[in-house]
């Protein structure tokens, strides 16, 4: 009955009989929750007061997010480190293409694409799952590769040189702007909860152990291979849906820009300074990728240069990222996946379940000693020690 | 006779491959690190070929007195420092380390150099050719690479079989914890193998500048993933299996680029695929196979 991913009882029974009360979060959820609700709100309200070089702006930043979200979940959670979700991407804008060519609304079109690069996924998730860590990555990588040497094949989708996007309602151009604005905060506002639905889930425990420990995970029951494949789908058609969204936003569409390995880039370094393994993660680390791109966009590409750089500092000494240094000092959870464990009738400070505690660091530190925390990332991200088909041992390099 | 041609060609451009993928080989049989790096690697060697020629004035083909013991330095110094501090934590993080490592070099070659192409000049080489026959025609400069890489692969091979370095590189390979105990310090090993795979990958990236012009996004478009599928397709672990794949994966492209000039590259994308799919005891079972 212990396995993860199945029924996690409310109230267990701990020490001596002594019931324990089970919370989401250390702190309560209530005022981070109504504060993200308040900011949705917010957020849908903006066209009606800002110019649309803000909202256009922040369209771009809805798609990284979305990105970042579901390279999150695949590296962070699954630990599956892809540098090929451009091929998801791509397919997603081309996908949109195709929809407008045979008389689709490209709005329209969007959740069609997003589904069929989850159709997609499948097969890809077939050919690459039997290769771990460098070669599942780079694998994924030559995978983005031939979808762009085949998409390039067909001159009625532009060949090489991309196709501009038609067919999008009879509106004028502010009112466009705006739908593609919220079209863009609907996708991801749908990515966020869906990701945290499913963290939540007992699909969730599955994913959180396996972050933190495969072998582990896989030694209790965990249905590691399910997990996998369901995330791989899922962020295949997150995916799609971003690079539905960077078609309608363009609106235009390239071979080479589409299926850019950039994306990746951005993807990854995002979600490596944000925190890797929490959702907060990717939003705060597409909050400081905009902040530094809008500070140096006239000095060509140092943005990017600096991020990379961060990104391996932070992914060498400060694996949890920001977040995680936020998280630890303070103990908000914005999406509070995980569970905690009180002993019955206290309120503040639980005593007596030192025990449980986890590695001694996180939320043993402050107020609240001893509590147990089954959602911190005890080891930070993608820390996971197996490695790839190559992990034989003696005679791995006969020369 | 046109394809007898393509095959031929294939196998030359298959040394070239084969110069690429051993030091991607090495790096992962040693250190378990698959360095996402590399062919930036090669494009920054070319690069820094560029930069010999026009400080010393010697002809193209001998920047690589300079070019090769440099990145044998870069190399140690890479290995100890950036991968080694990746490696403690975990070789997960080594992945998103030489992936960031990639787009830095990429990203600082194109704002410190511009995205022009380049290529290294060396005369009249680039096109002095034989024939044989009336449709097969070798370029002297194809055939050197082949004859180059094949001499590296030999040089490495003794190396790593014959001399004290090269035995405690595949005993800390075979067992890290086991070579600790006996003595050996498997960081500066690390660091040796590390020095040995960016020679290769400076030797390769200067035939390449050689071969074609080259710019600064070559290398993560085409050269790193030409050296990955040259590894899987010759089955892991062996340095002349780099080379039995570098060169089917020369034959397939070439055999591609004849039957449409534009196919070359995905004819050989689909064919590791198609490996991957149909030998993935290749990739997966080593251990019974290698």
């Amino acid at each position: 009955m212990n396995a993860v991913g199945q029924h996690v009882p409310r109230a267990v029974s701990v020490t001596g009989g002594a019931a324990v009360r089970v919370t989401r979060s250390r702190r309560s959820a209530l005022w981070p929750g109504i504060a993200v609700v308040a900011i949705v709100v917010i957020l849908g309200y903006l066209p009606y007061v800002v110019h649309s070089g803000t909202t256009t702006l922040l369209v771009q930043f809805f798609t990284l997010l979305t990105m970042a979200s579901m390279w999150n979940l695949l590296a962070g959670y699954a630990g599956l480190v892809s540098v090929g979700q451009q091929a998801f991407i791509g397919l997603g804008s081309y996908f949109v293409l195709i929809g407008a060519l045979h008389g689709l609304d490209p709005f329209t079109a969007l959740p069609v694409a997003a589904i069929g690069c989850g159709v997609v996924g499948l097969p890809v998730w077939w050919l690459v799952s039997r290769l771990r860590s460098g070669y599942f990555a780079i694998t994924t990588w030559v995978i983005a590769s031939v979808c762009e040497l085949i998409i390039i094949r067909y001159p009625s989708l532009g060949g090489g040189t991309g196709m501009l996007l038609s067919g999008f309602p009879d509106i004028s151009q502010t009112l466009l702007n705006a739908y593609i604005y919220w079209t863009s905060l609907a996708v991801t506002v749908i990515v966020l909860a869906g990701v945290y639905l499913l963290l939540r889930s007992p699909l969730g425990l599955v994913l959180t152990a396996l972050r933190d420990d495969e072998t582990g995970a896989r030694s209790v029951g965990a249905k590691v291979a399910r997990a996998q494949r369901l995330v791989f789908i899922v962020a295949a058609a997150g995916c799609g849906a971003a690079g539905a969204l960077l078609i309608i936003s363009q609106p235009f569409v390239e071979p080479t820009a589409a299926f850019s390995v950039q994306w990746s880039a951005e993807m990854i370094f995002v979600t490596i300074i944000g925190g890797i393994g929490t959702i907060e993660g990717p939003i705060l680390g597409t909050i400081v990728f905009f902040i530094l791109q809008q500070t140096l966009s006239q000095d060509g590409t140092w943005y990017f240069i600096i991020l990379g750089l961060v990104a391996m500092a932070v992914a060498i000494w400060a694996p949890r990222g920001l977040w995680g240094l936020i998280a630890e000092r303070t103990g908000i959870r914005l999406f509070p996946v995980g569970y905690w464990l009180w002993p019955a009738g206290s309120t503040a400070g639980p005593r007596g379940l030192a025990l449980l505690r986890g590695r001694g660091r996180g939320p043993g530190r402050s107020g609240a000693a001893g509590a147990l925390a089954l959602d911190d990332p005890g080891r930070a991200g993608p820390d996971d020690p197996r490695s790839g088909p190559g992990d034989a041992g003696p005679d791995d390099f006969p020369v | 006779m046109i394809w007898v041609n393509a095959v031929l060609q294939g196998v030359l451009l298959g040394g070239l491959y084969a110069l690429f993928a051993c030091g991607l080989s090495l790096m992962f049989g040693v250190m378990k690190v698959i360095n996402l790096a590399h062919g930036d690697l090669a494009v920054v060697a070319a690069y820094t070929a560029l930069g010999v020629v026009a400080v010393t004035h010697l002809p193209a083909v001998w920047s690589f007195v300079l070019v090769v013991p440099i990145f044998a330095a870069l190399g140690y110094v890479v290995q100890r420092t950036l991968i080694q501090a990746a490696l403690n934590r975990s070789v997960l993080t080594t992945l998103l380390v030489t992936f960031g490592l990639s787009v830095v070099i990429e990203n600082s070659l194109l704002q410190f150099l511009s995205a022009n192409s380049h290529s290294l000049n060396i005369g009249s080489l680039v096109s002095d050719s034989f024939s044989i026959g009336s449709q097969i025609t070798i370029a002297y400069l194809d055939l050197a690479i082949f004859v180059i890489a094949v001499a590296v692969l030999l040089g490495l091979q003794h190396f790593l079989s014959a001399t004290k370095h090269g035995r405690l590189i595949r005993a800390v390979a075979d067992d890290r914890e086991a070579a600790q105990l006996a003595g050996a310090d498997y960081r500066h090993i690390f660091g040796i193998a590390a020095a040995i795979a960016f020679a290769t990958v400076a030797f390769a990236g200067l035939a390449f500048g050689m071969y074609s012009s080259f710019d600064p996004t070559i290398g993560t478009d085409q050269l790193l993933l030409f050296a990955f599928e040259a590894v899987v397709i010759g089955g892991l672990g062996s340095l002349w299996g780099t080379l039995v794949g570098g060169i089917m994966l020369g034959v397939v492209q070439q055999v591609g680029a004849q039957v449409s000039s534009t196919d070359q590259i995905l004819a050989g994308q689909l064919f590791f695929l198609l490996v991957l799919v149909i030998r993935p005891q290749g990739i997966t079972s080593r251990r019974r196979t290698a």
